[in-house]
């Protein structure tokens, strides 16, 4: 009997048993929904998660002032001594000290409040240079950005985030307006592309100035050539490792320390950052994965009932086809593909059922539901050898019993 | 179209079966298969054993017979006499404790579960009396399976399943499913399924048994003829009207046959 015979007859099995058929189609169905659904919804939460840190720049590295790791109790906690200064920042924007940086973009920050006829409207005033757009991966909604040309001569020019200019300027087109920023007139020559907030702090509300016109301007004295932070953009993921010893190696240089437990500023990661939330989200999709393999394990359970007691109310037609000169393989072939279509059948389904909920689903509940496409190979392979275990076992248990017992059998 | 000449079924290329497709069944009426020079069915000594629990019990005890080629034989007792055991060994679907059994010339008692599936394909028909058939497959489909696993091209096959369901006055319904048929015309579908493959050995086991008498008749007018037409039959019944249709009536009780069994008595009771 040749492959195409053993097909149809065990296709035909199928189909004239239809509710038997349907009935593990639709144990397999469930256990596969549910595993694409749960392992989509682990997977969406980690994606969001990571999206709203890559959100903050890619390839950033963040140096704050002061010590999070000393031990010497003189030093304060990160970000509580002014160490960082415009210079240092220059330092690590020449290629040769190091060439692994992409961008660099000094910021200092002050909460101020900013003015526009009787509306005003208090947010963070960031001062920075033209770098600061790309390094943070941001982009302009409409007009420009601070370029190196009003860095140089102090140019008293803002560039609004969204939420900013809304609460300024309500419907109005901002750009070439003025805006008193603590008391300074400004014009607006940029709005940036809304970003959505994350957990931290909200990316769209912040008016950027150009860091000179900053420290003269609106911070002024002593203090005017100390940054609040230096946010450091790496050429790329791979040279991320390589920039963050670039610049711990040439800050450490500046500042004149030779040990890197008596460092005075802080280098945090975006990729550590990532590394956490991921950590914790995978934990969740594993949890989930978890709940979906046992959905699937029950639904298994299942179909090994159905096809158990399948095989066994067809004993007399394997006695049958026996005498008729079916040889054992022959039989356990014919119930291996009526398993395994089984098992196709209602991974397919599953599969299909599982898309369907993870496009419909995110209309209804706040959660993403991110699309795996090994979820879905996964969980179709493990439908099929489902039904093939639990479907062949007891086909090549009755395949070997004396044509006459299984012709008797009732 | 008649194809002449030996074609080879696959098993075994010394005995030429000659295939008429418009009547599959029909061999020349010069008596016997001319091909058989040995007997269809020889064994001897036979003895099965059934085991259950602690218990065994002797269903067949030293059971020697021959039946040549062309013979109608009837294998007649009462229920627990070992018909049915000595039947199942004669159609190769269990196999003897001890003893010898050449089915055509060659030796079953030493083949692989492989090899006797291939036996029963080819060599040998089997009707039922629950007929057997697939419900779930029309008559002709029903009546293809054995040449499904002999592995017949399909065209040929349904060629023969539908010549064979002719023969047996079938040729009508061969669309219809096994419940869409009477008890009577079941099992012409099942005697249909056991010529198909021309077999050296028809084995009908009570094959009127759940028939009423009229179906019973056509039945057993069914066996007469493929008889006639050069066919090994073996029947087994408990009734000897049945058993006086047959041309020898072999007895056997408690296990063994009883006498006069080598004495060939043509149409009438042993």
């Amino acid at each position: 009997m040749n492959l195409v015979e053993t097909f149809r007859t065990g296709l035909e099995a199928v189909v004239s048993h239809r509710l038997r058929s349907s009935l593990t189609v639709l144990g397999i169905m469930i256990g596969i929904t549910a595993v694409i659904l749960t392992v989509g919804l682990g997977e969406g939460a980690q994606q969001q998660v990571g999206s709203e840190i890559s959100s903050l720049g890619a390839n950033l590295l963040i140096v704050s002032p002061g010590s999070s790791t000393s031990s010497a109790g003189i030093r304060g906690g990160s970000g509580s001594a002014s160490t960082l200064t415009v210079a240092n920042s220059d330092v690590l924007a020449s290629k040769t000290v190091a060439p692994d940086i992409a961008g660099v973009a000094p910021v200092v920050s002050a909460s101020e409040s900013l003015t526009e006829g009787t509306t005003n409207w208090t947010t963070t005033v960031v001062g920075s240079n033209a770098s600061w757009l790309t390094v943070r991966g941001r982009t302009m909604a409409e007009g420009r950005f601070i370029s190196g040309h009003d860095v140089q001569t102090h140019a008293a020019v803002v560039v609004l985030a969204p939420t900013t200019a809304s609460e300024l300027f309500g419907g109005r087109d901002p750009v070439g307006q003025t805006v008193d920023v603590a008391g300074t007139p400004m014009s607006v020559i940029g709005v940036l592309t809304a970003e959505g907030s994350s957990a931290t702090s909200n990316v769209d509300d912040q008016a950027i100035i150009p860091m000179t016109t900053a420290a003269t301007r609106i911070i002024g004295g002593t203090s005017r050539n100390q940054l609040s932070s230096i946010y450091v953009e790496a050429t790329g993921s791979k040279t991320l490792s390589a920039a963050y010893q670039e610049t711990d190696r040439a800050l450490l240089n500046l500042h004149g320390i030779t040990t890197a437990t008596g460092a005075d500023f802080t280098i945090t990661s975006q990729q550590s950052l990532l590394a956490t939330a991921t950590s914790v989200d995978k934990t969740l999709t594993v949890l989930l994965a978890g709940i979906a393999g046992i959905s699937l394990l029950v639904g298994g359970i299942g179909v090994m009932n159905i096809m158990l007691v399948s095989v066994t109310e067809r004993i007399r037609e394997i006695g049958l086809r026996k005498a008729l000169g079916a040889t054992p393989r022959v039989i356990r072939r014919q119930f291996l593909v009526e398993a395994s279509v089984l098992g196709l059948v209602g991974g397919m389904l599953g599969a299909i059922l599982g898309l369907a909920g993870a496009i419909i689903l995110p209309h209804f509940i706040s959660n993403p539901i991110a699309i795996s496409g090994a979820a879905i190979a996964g969980s179709i392979a493990i439908a099929i050898a489902i039904g093939v275990a639990f479907g062949v076992y007891p086909a090549s248990r009755a395949a070997r019993l004396a044509p006459i017992d299984a012709l008797r059998s009732e | 179209m008649t194809v002449e000449g030996p074609i080879s079924l696959g098993l075994d290329d010394t005995q030429p079966v000659r295939i008429d497709d418009t009547q599959p069944v029909r061999i020349d009426d010069t008596g016997t298969y001319p091909a058989y020079s040995a007997p269809v069915i020889d064994i001897e000594d036979v003895h099965k054993l059934y085991r259950t629990g602690s218990l065994e019990v002797a269903a067949l005890r030293g059971v020697s017979l021959t039946i040549a080629a062309g013979e109608y034989v009837a294998l007649m007792g009462p229920s627990g006499s070992g018909k049915s055991t000595l039947m199942h060994i004669l159609g190769c679907l269990d196999v003897p404790t001890s003893g010898s059994y050449r089915l055509a010339g060659e030796d079953v008692s030493a083949m692989t579960e492989i090899e006797l599936a291939e036996v029963r394909n080819r060599r040998i028909g089997f009707v039922f009396q629950q007929f057997n058939l697939l419900a779930s497959l029309p008559a002709w489909r029903n009546v293809e399976l054995p040449l499904v696993y002999a592995g017949v091209d399909r065209s040929t096959r349904k060629q023969r399943a539908l010549a064979a369901l002719d023969r047996v006055g079938m040729g009508d319904r061969v669309e219809h499913r096994p419940g869409e048929l009477s008890g009577g015309q079941q099992q012409r579908v099942a005697l249909a399924r056991a010529v198909v493959t021309d077999p050296a050995l028809i084995l009908a086991d009570e094959p009127t048994g759940n028939l009423d008498s009229a179906s019973a008749r056509e039945v057993l007018d069914l066996l007469a003829e493929l008889h006639d037409s050069g066919r090994t039959v073996v029947l087994i019944t408990h009734d000897a009207e049945v058993a006086e249709t047959t041309s020898r009536t072999l007895r056997i009780r408690d296990g063994q046959i009883l006498g006069a069994s080598s004495a060939s008595v043509t149409g009438g009771v042993a």
